[in-house]
Parts: C-alpha cells; sequence; structure tokens
C-alpha cells in the first residue's frame, strides 16, 4: 500500500530530496564524476578461483546467481580503492587503545569430558569420530590418484 | 670426454661419501639451502587462552574447556606466563620483543580444529629479528666442531591444534582436544643452513635453551618440540628456488635424516633434468624417506585476518615497573639463567677441557650436573669428563637408557670415581659397576660394597704381582729376548698377556715391576 503510494507520489519526493540535498553542503545536488574508472568496474570471477573459494570456504556457490552476488560483492568492496589512504595506518579493531587483559596461569575450566561429548555426532572410546583429513599418502597411492583423476577428465 | 669421465668419478665419489654421512658439504653442482620453523610447546599449568589444564597424556577429551571445543560465545582470555616464557626464550635467543604485539586468525578446515581457524600472530609477532649461535659437532660424522648459526626472523605466540588418530582401514580418524588451545611458540629461521646435520645441532641447542629456561620440557619424543625443516637446491650464487616443507619432524636424528634424504631426492630429479615442486612432505623415521601428502602443488590461502576478540598485547621494554596486565621486559631479562653456550666457554676456560669434550658434556644436561658435582671437590677435570662420555653414557646407551634417566646418585658416582681415580679398580671394572649400579637401581647401595662382594678390587700387592710378571717372563722368552736386544716395543705386548690372564691388578704396578725385572 505504502509502495504504491510512493510509485504515484515520486515526483514529489525527487522535490523533497532536491530540497534536501540544498539543505547539506555536502551532498552535491547533481551526480559527480568519482575517481572510480567505470571500465575497469566489471569484475568477472574465473571457473576455478570460484572452485578455490569453494574449497578454502566450504560454501558451495559455483550457480550463476551465487557467481554474480560474489562479483557484485567485490564490485561494491573494490571502491575502497579509489579512497586515497596513503599515511593512513589501518584501523583493525576500535579497542585499539585497550590493554589485552591477562589471567594468572592457573587451571579453572577443563575436567568436562561428559559435556564436551555431548556436541559429537558420533563418537568411539571417547574420541570424536571424523572423516580421514589430509595423511601422508605413500607414492604409489599418490600416482594411482592422480592417473585416476586424468582418466575422469578424459 | 676426458673431462666428463673425471668430473663423473668425483660425482660419485660423492655420492659414495654422503651415503655414509661423512660429508656434509653440498657437491659443487648444487648448493642445498635449509631454514627451518620450530614449535615448542610452553611449561604452563593451563592452555594459552583458556583455564583448562595443559598436559601430555591426560585422559582423552577431558582437558577440554567450552572455548577449546569452540562452542559459540566463548571468548579468548592469554595467559600472562605463556607472555613471560615467550619473552624470556625471544631474550635468551637475541631476539628485539616488541612493545606491542597483536593476534590474527589463520583459516583452514580441518577436524582437530574446531572454530576452523588457529589464533597466531602473523603481523605484528612478540619478538623479532634473533639469532642462535650452535656448534655443529656428531661424533662420527664431524673430525671437528665448527661454529655456525642462523637469523630468526621472528617468535610467535599460537594456539595448537587437537590430535587426530588416523584409522586407514575404517577411513576415518578420532579426534582428541586435550592438545587443542595449547601454547605454543613458532620460532621462524632464515634459510641460512647447508645440511641435516648443521640443522640437527640447531634444533639440539635450542632444546638445551627451552629446557635450561624451563620455557618447554624439549621433550620431542612428545611432540613437545617439533620441527618443520624447508629444503631446496640452487646453483651457487643463483636465488632461492623452489623449496619442500617436510612436516613435524620429531627428533634431533630425524631432523638430520630428513634433511639428508630430501637433499638427495631433489639432486636425484634435477641431475635427470626433473622440476622441483613445492610441496609438503612427511618424514617417515622408520622407512627413512620423506612422503609427499595430501595437498600437491596448493598454493594455501589462509585468509589471514586481525582476531577481533583481543585487543594489542603491550609489554614495558624500558622499566622494571609491572602490573596485571604489562609485563616488565628487563624483569624478566634478569631471571635469565646461563645458556648452554655460556656452558661451554666456562668449561673450557675453567677445566681447561676440549672444546669437543664441553660440546658432549652441554649436551646432556645430567652429565654435566653430575660434572659439577664431581669437580667441585678436588678431582681431575678431564678424566672425570672422559668417564662421564666415555664410559657412563656407553653403559647407559648399551642399555637403551637416557641419560635423563640415569639411577645413579652423585654420592654413588663420587664413590665410584674416586675408586678409579685411586687405581683401586680400572676402568672395565669401572664400567662394570655402573652397571650393576644402574641394574639395582638403589640409592642406598654402597659402590665401594659392591667391588668388594663381586671381588672386583684390583691388586696391587707388589708380592702377588711379582709372582705374575716372572710367569709372564718365564712363558715368553722370545718376547723377553727382542726386549733385551733393544726391542722395546714388545713391553706393552707382555702387559697385555699378564692383563689378559688377570685383569683384576694395578696396571702402574704391574709395569713398574716387570720393568725392573727385565732390566736385572
Amino acid at each position: 500500500m505504502i509502495l504504491k503510494l510512493m510509485n504515484r507520489t515520486s515526483r514529489s519526493l525527487n522535490l523533497i530530496q532536491v530540497a534536501c540535498r540544498n539543505l547539506n553542503t555536502k551532498i552535491p545536488i547533481s551526480p559527480v564524476p568519482t575517481l572510480e574508472n567505470e571500465h575497469a568496474s566489471t569484475v568477472k570471477v574465473d571457473r576455478n578461483t570460484i572452485a578455490l573459494l569453494e574449497r578454502l570456504s566450504l560454501v558451495s556457490y559455483d550457480t550463476e546467481e551465487g557467481v554474480k552476488i560474489l562479483e557484485d560483492s567485490i564490485a561494491f568492496a573494490n571502491k575502497i580503492l579509489h579512497v586515497n589512504t596513503d599515511n593512513v595506518e589501518p584501523l583493525y579493531t576500535v579497542l585499539e587503545d585497550q590493554n589485552l587483559t591477562l589471567r594468572e596461569d592457573k587451571i579453572t575450566q577443563g575436567n568436562c569430558q561428559k559435556e564436551i561429548l555431548k556436541n559429537a555426532a558420533v563418537k568411539e572410546d571417547d574420541y570424536f569420530v571424523a572423516p580421514i583429513g589430509n595423511i601422508p599418502l605413500h607414492e604409489v597411492e599418490v600416482e594411482q590418484e592422480t592417473t585416476k583423476v586424468k582418466q575422469n577428465e578424459n | 670426454m676426458k673431462f666428463t669421465k673425471l668430473s663423473r668419478v668425483v660425482c660419485y665419489k660423492h655420492t659414495a661419501v654422503t651415503a655414509r654421512g661423512f660429508s656434509t658439504v653440498s657437491n659443487k653442482k648444487w648448493q642445498s639451502v635449509v631454514g627451518l620453523e620450530v614449535h615448542a610447546q610452553l611449561n604452563t599449568e593451563s592452555k594459552l587462552f583458556s583455564g583448562a589444564q595443559n598436559t601430555f597424556g591426560g585422559v582423552v577429551n577431558n582437558c577440554v574447556s567450552l572455548f577449546d571445543a569452540a562452542i559459540p560465545g566463548t571468548l579468548p582470555v592469554l595467559n600472562r606466563k605463556c607472555v613471560e616464557l615467550g619473552i624470556m626464550t625471544a631474550l635468551a635467543l637475541s631476539c628485539k620483543v616488541n612493545e606491542v604485539s597483536t593476534f590474527d586468525r589463520k583459516h583452514y578446515f580441518y577436524a582437530d580444529l574446531p572454530t576452523g581457524y588457529q589464533i597466531t600472530q602473523q603481523r605484528n609477532p612478540l619478538a623479532s629479528d634473533g639469532v642462535i649461535n650452535f656448534q655443529v659437532f656428531t661424533p662420527g660424522i664431524h673430525k671437528k666442531p665448527y661454529r655456525k648459526s642462523s637469523k630468526i626472523k621472528q617468535i610467535q605466540l599460537e594456539q595448537d591444534s587437537g590430535k587426530s588418530l588416523h584409522d586407514a582401514e575404517l577411513k576415518r580418524s578420532l579426534i582428541d582436544l586435550n592438545r587443542a588451545g595449547a601454547p605454543l611458540i613458532e620460532l621462524v629461521f632464515e634459510p641460512d643452513l647447508e645440511d641435516g646435520e648443521e640443522a640437527a645441532a640447531l634444533v639440539k641447542e635450542l632444546v638445551l635453551i627451552v629446557q635450561r629456561l624451563g620455557a618447554c620440557t624439549g621433550r620431542m619424543e612428545e611432540g613437545a618440540l617439533r620441527v618443520d625443516a624447508n629444503v631446496s637446491l640452487r646453483r651457487p650464487g643463483d636465488p632461492l628456488s623452489t623449496r619442500t616443507e617436510i612436516k613435524n619432524i620429531g627428533s634431533v636424528r630425524g631432523v638430520a635424516g630428513a634433511i639428508r634424504h630430501e637433499i638427495e631426492r631433489q639432486t636425484t630429479i634435477l641431475n635427470s633434468g626433473g622440476r622441483i615442486i613445492n610441496e609438503t612432505r612427511a618424514w617417515d623415521a622408520t622407512a627413512k624417506v620423506t612422503i609427499p601428502m595430501r595437498d600437491k602443488e596448493v598454493v594455501q590461502d589462509y585468509r589471514y585476518m586481525p582476531e577481533p576478540n583481543l585487543p594489542p598485547l603491550r609489554v614495558n621494554l624500558t622499566t622494571d615497573t609491572e602490573h596485571k596486565d604489562i609485563l616488565s621486559v628487563p624483569l624478566i631479562q634478569d631471571r635469565i639463567p646461563e645458556l648452554p653456550d655460556q656452558s661451554r666457554k666456562r668449561l673450557i676456560e675453567q677445566f681447561q677441557l676440549r672444546p669437543e669434550t664441553a660440546i658432549q658434556l652441554v649436551n646432556e644436561p645430567t652429565l654435566l650436573e653430575y660434572f659439577e658435582h664431581l669437580t667441585s671437590e678436588a678431582r681431575n677435570p678431564t678424566k672425570v669428563a672422559n668417564l662421564l662420555i666415555n664410559d657412563l653414557l656407553t653403559v647407559l646407551n648399551r642399555r637403551k637408557l637416557d641419560a635423563d634417566d640415569c639411577p645413579i646418585t652423585v654420592k654413588q658416582l663420587k664413590e665410584v670415581t674416586d675408586m678409579l681415580l685411586n687405581k683401586e679398580i680400572n676402568l672395565e671394572i669401572c664400567r662394570n659397576v655402573f652397571d650393576e649400579l644402574i641394574e639395582v637401581a638403589d640409592s642406598d647401595v654402597s659402590p665401594l660394597r659392591v667391588v668388594q662382594e663381586k671381588g672386583w678390587k684390583l691388586t696391587s700387592n707388589e708380592a702377588e704381582i711379582t709372582k705374575l710378571c716372572i710367569e709372564v717372563i718365564e712363558n715368553n722368552p722370545k718376547l723377553v729376548n727382542q726386549y733385551k736386544s733393544g726391542k722395546t716395543k714388545v713391553f706393552k705386548a707382555l702387559l697385555g698377556i699378564l692383563f689378559k690372564n688377570n685383569s683384576k691388578v694395578d696396571m702402574s704396578v704391574v709395569s713398574k715391576i716387570m720393568e725392573g725385572l727385565l732390566k736385572k
């Protein structure tokens, strides 16, 4: 309902906006060219990069829409590249002026195996059970794997 | 043609030599470059950012706080002792301690890393620009010790990960989080070394230093100190080439072996026209080979970001004032004990020991302690040192015992040493006494009584020895004639015959009496 109203009165709203801009000197009345180079602002991410990012973040976005969102995000963030930050120290945290709190070296936590293991989907002998990770492989096995991959590609 | 043949011979000779491990200098064609990264677990009661117990071999998944298990809503609080031990190690290695240091998150996914990131110090580490000086001397490989040093790029505080047990058969991993969040310092060394022996000597020195400081137990067999080695080859004068990284080497000899193997492997590949790829390899200590790990030739992207939950860590570099959150670096400096390098210098200056002897004594803290006790009373330092290194250590090695586990007390050792120095027993019997003392492992047993009970005491009874000498002279007329005609060398042979038949005699007395009899 409100939206419809806004559409109808969009012309009058524009007028109000112009009036606002006139009141605030920091906002230009008409669009001005920024430092941004429009030709360079198109972001394209290739398939290999997508695959790498998916592996690093464990998030899947290999759809047209997903890639579009990623590219738009990069383009949005890239705007900061047009701001001159020479001789400005980066701010990593707003707590930079504070000192890190230190604690005495005393055992005050832990000893709660039961609670910790409550989070395990699968457990065995009080261990968490997980899929096998990055373990050393014998050279033979590695060779077999690479030939397999090659066959798949063919 | 001739020339190539010749160079080939030289090459073969070289490979043969390296295979035996005698030459550690790279061949003329390739120069090996080695750099180390060392992780040392800090010797604290509790973990780096949580109050859970920091221990080796606790009940599985019991020394884990909610923070260590990455339960949402938990926050890190830094352990003051970790900062103290980190700074102490940094000062012992002549590092510049940084007034302000910060923490970063290093991301990677692994089952034993519950948060998916490790808190470390990448941008502003605790300390930087240090150096470690050490002696390279492996008996049997080097004839003489030589001095070497390696620059330290930085020392940073960071969390350890949990432990994974891999079950290859059922294709699964078992995770124990007891080690997750344990305090580590990582020491990043510049690639200043040339081979495995130098790297092993560096690690040995580092172990001695952290043990002296009490910063780390240095027990490599428990994983308290772990070594990653970066190895590459290049033509002399060329820039650094592609390197491989050998991960998690768990012993001093392992460091030497893994690097030697990796240099040989890369040499073979390059000599046959191959190319080295950037990869992570693991050292198989049983098979004595390095093997590739799964993430072959993929550039890791750790997506470092500043840790938002930890404001900067600040220390007082100039004065003795400190309070709860700010440590005074000068106060820590005052608490640094004598370091191994200083001990060696002192041993050489104070006791006129040979450099090799000083190195071997300092390498075994238990032997050094024995030495200090024994020489605090008037005893010949060189003889005491040789006794400890050559005899006691041999007996321990034969029993596959670590010097640290030697059950012989200082009191017992003093008794044995005095018997030996007073020639009441000889070296062979001395070793037997050591062996017996280790066997019974009882601090109340008197070595003197052991010698008496076993009838090991040497005879210096002149009448008895004269009888033995006459016997030998009568039975060996040929040697005696040779001696009398001027061949004095055979004297030793005569003594040898007597010793063979009767080892429990004081040979200095024998020598005197035998000489007297022969001159008659």
